[in-house]
C-alpha cells in the first residue's frame, strides 16, 4: 500500500529518488497509472464472468550515461519505488549504448481543444468527467446486462458490459509534470438465433449513455434477420460496411498506416502529401474529444508530450503519421503526443480515430429492417446488387505495405438487391488491401453518423460511420 | 517467503460474505524483455508485478476481485469484495454451478531450468541481441530485429477445499528476424519463435547470431522470387507452422467454455458438438492430437492449474477421432465430464479461464525429406506470418514466411507470399504423411477472455503433409 496519495506524488517520489540514487545526469521520466477496471459478462443469458481490479503501476524509463532502461512495479510503497529505481538503474548500467534516445520532453502546458476541455484537473484545466461512471457498481452493471437480455425477447445472449476509471500522472527529470484522468463504459453484445448471430456495441464517456435494452432490440434484430444464410461464391462484391465493421479499417489503419515508426521504415502505405483515399475520406485522431463528449483519453501520452487533435487524412490527402520522441527524432519531426509503453519497439499509432461523417441522407428513402443501422439505410436503398455487411472479424495483416489483410464477416451479412435486403448470407472470408478499398473513386458514400466503438482488444476507440464502397475482394465462402 | 496466509484470509472472508466456495492466488510476476534493431538496442524491461486475486461462488454465480496489495486486511477486503460481486450477477442468474470434485492438495512444484535467465548477465544478454541484428544487417537486411522475453513467475494457491499449492515457472524464449524492403512490399524471414518453460539454454541453442545471415539472405531473395502459385495441390508444411495450425483449428475448437457458449460474444464458439465426442471424426489415422501439461520444458507446462488440479496427458484427438477437450471443473460438470486441470489466468488480477496447455501432435512415422521425396508435385511452406479463422474455428487462412515448389520429389524454386486456406475437419482428414521430427514450438501471445488475457501455449508438433489444399490466395 502507497503512503502516497495521488498518482502525481507518487511520480514525483520517484523522479526525486532517481536524483537521490542516480545524480542529477540521469533523464528520467516516470508515468503512475491507478486503473479501476470493472467486467460484467454474460453468456447463454446469464452473467457467468463479474471480475473488478483496482491497480497502481509505476513505470520508470532512465537514461545515463547514453543507456537506456525501462522498468515498472506495482509495488508503490516508498521501499517498492526505491527498488524500482535501483533495478532500472542497475539495467542502465550494464545494457549496450543507445544511440536512439530522443530526450525528454520539456515542461510544455496541456491542450484544450476548441469548445471542449481535456481533463487535467490539477493543471488547472476545467474538466469533462464523469463520476458516476468512474464510481459505477456491480448492479449498474448488471441492470444493464438485464436490460440487453431482455429486449432479446428469449433469443440467447452474450457480451459484456465495462467500467473503466484511470487516474493518471506524468513527470519527468527535465520538469513536465502533468495528470489527467478518464472514465470510459462500454457495452458489447449477441444474440442468437438458431446459428444467426446478431450484434450491437457502443462506447461512451458516460454510463448512463449506454441503453441496454436498445442494443439488446437492435442484436436481436439482426440475428432473427440473418437466419437460414444462403452460400455466396466469392468475388469482387460492392458492399456497405457499418460502422461496427469500419471500426476494423479504422484500427488497422492505425496500427499498421499511421504508425510512425511504420512509416519510417518504409513498411507502410502512408506517403504524406499523396491522395490515397478518396476525396470524401478525413481521419483524424482526436484523443481530447469533440462534440461536448468528455474527453476519450488522457491529455498527455507516455512521454508527458500534450495530447492533441491530429488530421491524418483530409480530402483523401495523407497529411501525418502519427510519433513518439524516438520515430519523430528519426523522421525529422516533432512527436505528436502518441508514446505509449511499448512504441519503441511497436511504433506510435493513434488511438481515437474518427472517420469524419459525411452528409445528412436525403429524405425519403425507404424503410429498412431494424436489423439495419439507420446511417446504412440510404446506402442499402440505392446499392443495385451487393452485400450488407455488419461486423469483421480476425483480421490479419498478410503485407504491411499495401495494408493487405485477410479476415472474416461476422454478426450478419446480407444480400442487397434494388434497394432491399433479399437474403441473409453465410460469412465470408476475404482478402483485400484496406488503403485500395478506400481510394479515389472506391467510396460511394460515408453514413452522416460516426458511432463510438471500442476496441476488442485494448484502450482505443474509434467513431465510425457505414461506408459504401465500389468492391470488396471476397475470396472464400463456409465451404472453403 | 510465502504468501498462503493472504491468500487464505482472502478465502476465509470470502465464505465468512456468503460465498460457498472461493479461491484465491497470490502471485509475485518478475518479467524482462530486450529488442535490438539494426545493431543497437531498441528497449529494455524490467518488471515487477505482485498482487492478489479471489475468485467466490455466491448461489450459481461467480464474482473476482483483484488488488496489488499483499497485505492480511487488502486481502480479506478482496474477498468481501469478491463476494459482492458474485451477488450482483444473481440479478442475471444462470443455471446451478457446480464444481467438479476435487481432492485437496498439498503441494509445491518448479519448472527445470539449467541456467536462470535472470541471472544471466544484461550487458550479455545485450551483446548477443545487437550482434544478431548487426550479422543480418551486415547479409543484406533493410531492417533487423532481435528480442528475448523472459518470465519468472511464483504462485501461492489456496481453496476452501483445502488446496494449498505454490508453483515456481520459469520461461523465457526470443528470436531473430531479417526484412528486405522492395518496391511497394516488405518480405520477412524470422526464426520460429521458440519459446518454453525451461533456462536461457534455450536461447543459446537457438544460435540468433549463426543464423541472422540466412535468414537476411533469404528474406532478400524473397523480394524477386515468384508469387506462390494459386490453386490446388498438395501442402507440405514444416514444425512450426504446424503448430500454429494446431494451436488455431484444434487447441481452440476443443476449450469447452468454447463449446458451451461463455466466449461466444468475443472469441466465438467451437463448431464441435458435445453430443459427439467419442465419434467424430477430426482428422485422418494420423492425427492424434494430446492435451499435456506435464511435457518437460514446453511454454504450457506445470504442475497444477489455476484451480489446483494436477497436470495429466489425455488425448484430445485419437487416431482421428475426437475424444477430449481443455476443460475447468465448473464447465466439466456442465458437459458431464470427469476430468478438469486447463484453467489458468495470466496474472494475478485476472480470472482464470480454460485455456490451451500443451496442445499437441503426436509423432508420425515419417521424416520431412522422406515426405518431400514421396511428393510429385506440391508446396512447402514454413514460419508463420499471418493467421485468420472464423469463430467456430472452421475456416482459415495462414500465411507463410517462405514457401518452395516441390516437384519430382525434389525441394525447388523459393515461392513468395506463400498462402493456404482450407476447413479444419477436411483439412486433417487430408493430412497423409507425417514427420516424427517433433519440436515443443511455443506461442507466447494467445489472447483470450474479457478483459484481455495473454496466454502461454505449447505445441509439440512436427512437419506433414495435407492434400488438395488450396494455396496463394491473395488481394
Amino acid at each position: 500500500m502507497s503512503e502516497l496519495a495521488s498518482e502525481l506524488q507518487l511520480a514525483a517520489k520517484v523522479v526525486e529518488l532517481v536524483r537521490e540514487l542516480a545524480g542529477r545526469a540521469a533523464e528520467a521520466e516516470v508515468n503512475v497509472r491507478h486503473r479501476a477496471l470493472a467486467l460484467t459478462r454474460f453468456a447463454n443469458s446469464a452473467i457467468h464472468q463479474n471480475v473488478a481490479e483496482a491497480t497502481t503501476g509505476v513505470r520508470l524509463r532512465l537514461h545515463l550515461d547514453g543507456r537506456t532502461a525501462t522498468g515498472s512495479t506495482t509495488l508503490t510503497s516508498v521501499a517498492g519505488l526505491r527498488s524500482l529505481v535501483e533495478r532500472t538503474l542497475a539495467a542502465a548500467r550494464v545494457t549496450p549504448p543507445d544511440p536512439a534516445w530522443a530526450g525528454l520532453t520539456p515542461p510544455a502546458a496541456l491542450h484544450i481543444s476548441a469548445g471542449h476541455p481535456g481533463s487535467g484537473e490539477h493543471s488547472g484545466l476545467a474538466f469533462g468527467f464523469d463520476e458516476a461512471t468512474a464510481r459505477a457498481t456491480p448492479a449498474e452493471r448488471a441492470e444493464r446486462v438485464r436490460a440487453f437480455v431482455d429486449a432479446a425477447g428469449g433469443l440467447e445472449t452474450a457480451g459484456y458490459c465495462r467500467t473503466e476509471y484511470l487516474s493518471a500522472a506524468f513527470a519527468n527529470t527535465a520538469g513536465q509534470a502533468v495528470d489527467g484522468r478518464t472514465a470510459e463504459a462500454a457495452m458489447d453484445g449477441i444474440a442468437r438465433n438458431d446459428g444467426a448471430d446478431g450484434v450491437a456495441r457502443l462506447a461512451a464517456s458516460r454510463l448512463a449513455d449506454l441503453d441496454g435494452a436498445a442494443l439488446g432490440a437492435r442484436a436481436a434484430a439482426k440475428a432473427r434477420a440473418a437466419v437460414t444464410p444462403i452460400e455466396l461464391p466469392p468475388g469482387e462484391y460492392e458492399v456497405v460496411l457499418e460502422p461496427t465493421a469500419v471500426a476494423d479499417l479504422l484500427q488497422n489503419f492505425s496500427v499498421f498506416g499511421f504508425n510512425g515508426k511504420s512509416y519510417t521504415q518504409k513498411q507502410s502505405f502512408a506517403e504524406l502529401g499523396k491522395e490515397q483515399f478518396d476525396p470524401s475520406v478525413t481521419i483524424v485522431d482526436d484523443p481530447l474529444g469533440s462534440r461536448g463528449e468528455p474527453a476519450p483519453g488522457l491529455p498527455f501520452d507516455d512521454e508527458g508530450t500534450p495530447a492533441r487533435s491530429l488530421v491524418l487524412v483530409r480530402e483523401g490527402v495523407t497529411r501525418a503519421v502519427t510519433h513518439d520522441r524516438t520515430s519523430a527524432a528519426e523522421a525529422g519531426v516533432e512527436s505528436t503526443g502518441h508514446a505509449a509503453a511499448t512504441s519503441r519497439s511497436w511504433g506510435a499509432f493513434p488511438g481515437h480515430l474518427r472517420l469524419e461523417a459525411g452528409p445528412a441522407p436525403v429524405t425519403g428513402l425507404p424503410d429498412a429492417p431494424a436489423a439495419v443501422v439507420e446511417s446504412a439505410r440510404p446506402f442499402v436503398a440505392r446499392m443495385r446488387r451487393g452485400l450488407l455487411v455488419t461486423d469483421l472479424w480476425y483480421t490479419r495483416v498478410l503485407d504491411p505495405k499495401t495494408l493487405a489483410v485477410t479476415g472474416l464477416t461476422r454478426n450478419g451479412v446480407w444480400l442487397v438487391e434494388d434497394g432491399e435486403i433479399t437474403r441473409p448470407v453465410g460469412n465470408l472470408r476475404f482478402t483485400q488491401s484496406y488503403p485500395q478499398a478506400l481510394g479515389p473513386g472506391r467510396v460511394l458514400g460515408i453514413g452522416a453518423e460516426s458511432v463510438l466503438l471500442p476496441d476488442s482488444w485494448g484502450d482505443s476507440r474509434y467513431a465510425s460511420p457505414a461506408l459504401h464502397l465500389a468492391s470488396w475482394n471476397f475470396t472464400g465462402n463456409a465451404s472453403g | 517467503m510465502s504468501h498462503f496466509d493472504e491468500a487464505g484470509a482472502a478465502v476465509q472472508a470470502a465464505l465468512d460474505a456468503g460465498a460457498r466456495y472461493a479461491d484465491a492466488r497470490v502471485m509475485v510476476c518478475r518479467t524482462e524483455s530486450m529488442t535490438a534493431r539494426n545493431g543497437s538496442v531498441e528497449d529494455l524491461g524490467s518488471d515487477e508485478s505482485a498482487g492478489l486475486g479471489v475468485r467466490a461462488l455466491v448461489g450459481s454465480s461467480w464474482g473476482f476481485y483483484a488488488v496489488p496489495d499483499l497485505s492480511e486486511p487488502a486481502a480479506r477486503a478482496a474477498g468481501r469484495r469478491a463476494a459482492q460481486i458474485a451477488a450482483a450477477s444473481a440479478l442475471v442468474a444462470g443455471p446451478p454451478a457446480e464444481l467438479m470434485p476435487s481432492a485437496p492438495v498439498t503441494a509445491s512444484w518448479a519448472s527445470e531450468c539449467a541456467v536462470d535467465p535472470l541471472s544471466v548477465p544484461l550487458s550479455d544478454k545485450g551483446d548477443l541481441l545487437v550482434r544478431a541484428t548487426a550479422a543480418a544487417k551486415e547479409a543484406g537486411a533493410d531492417l533487423a530485429e532481435a528480442s528475448y522475453a523472459v518470465w519468472d513467475t511464483m504462485k501461492w494457491f489456496v481453496s476452501s477445499e483445502g488446496h494449498r499449492i505454490d508453483q515456481h515457472i520459469r520461461e523465457c524464449g526470443g528470436g531473430v528476424t531479417a526484412n528486405a524492403i522492395g518496391d511497394g512490399e516488405v518480405q520477412r524471414r524470422s526464426l520460429p519463435g521458440q519459446y518454453g518453460t525451461r533456462g536461457w539454454e534455450l536461447i543459446e541453442e537457438l544460435d540468433l547470431v549463426g543464423n541472422a545471415p540466412r535468414l537476411a539472405e533469404e528474406a532478400r531473395e524473397l523480394l524477386t522470387a515468384p508469387l506462390c502459385p494459386s490453386g490446388e495441390t498438395t501442402l507440405v508444411l514444416g514444425g512450426s507452422q504446424l503448430a500454429l495450425q494446431i494451436h488455431e483449428s484444434v487447441g481452440h475448437a476443443i476449450e469447452l467454455d468454447r463449446i458451451l457458449g461463455w466466449e461466444a460474444a468475443f472469441a466465438g464458439t467451437s463448431w464441435l458438438d458435445l453430443s459427439r465426442l467419442g465419434e467424430l471424426r477430426y482428422g485422418s489415422e494420423l492425427m492424434n492430437i494430446t492435451i499435456d501439461p506435464s511435457f518437460p520444458g514446453a511454454l504450457g507446462s506445470f504442475g497444477f492449474d489455476d484451480e489446483g488440479t494436477p497436470a495429466a496427458k489425455r488425448h484430445a484427438v485419437r487416431d482421428g477421432i475426437w475424444v477430449g477437450v481443455l476443460a475447468g471443473r465448473d464447465s466439466a460438470t456442465v458437459a458431464g465430464l470427469d476430468y478438469a486441470g486447463s484453467v489458468r489466468s495470466d496474472g494475478w488480477s485476472r480470472l482464470p479461464m480454460v485455456r490451451m496447455t500443451n496442445v499437441g501432435l503426436e509423432p508420425g512415422p515419417h521424416t520431412l525429406d522422406e515426405i518431400i521425396a514421396a511428393t510429385d508435385d506440391g508446396v512447402f511452406m514454413e514460419t508463420n506470418r499471418s493467421w485468420s479463422i472464423d469463430d467456430r474455428r472452421l475456416n482459415f487462412q495462414f500465411g507463410c514466411e517462405i514457401g518452395y515448389e516441390i516437384k519430382n520429389g525434389k525441394r525447388g524454386r523459393m515461392l513468395r507470399n506463400p498462402t493456404y486456406t482450407g476447413i479444419g475437419p477436411k483439412f486433417w482428414q487430408s493430412m497423409d504423411m507425417l514427420s516424427s521430427e517433433t519440436v515443443a514450438w511455443g506461442t507466447p501471445n494467445c489472447g483470450k477472455g474479457q478483459p484481455g488475457q495473454i496466454g502461454h501455449t505449447g505445441h509439440p508438433a512436427a512437419p506433414a503433409r495435407f492434400t488438395n489444399v488450396r494455396v496463394g490466395v491473395r488481394a
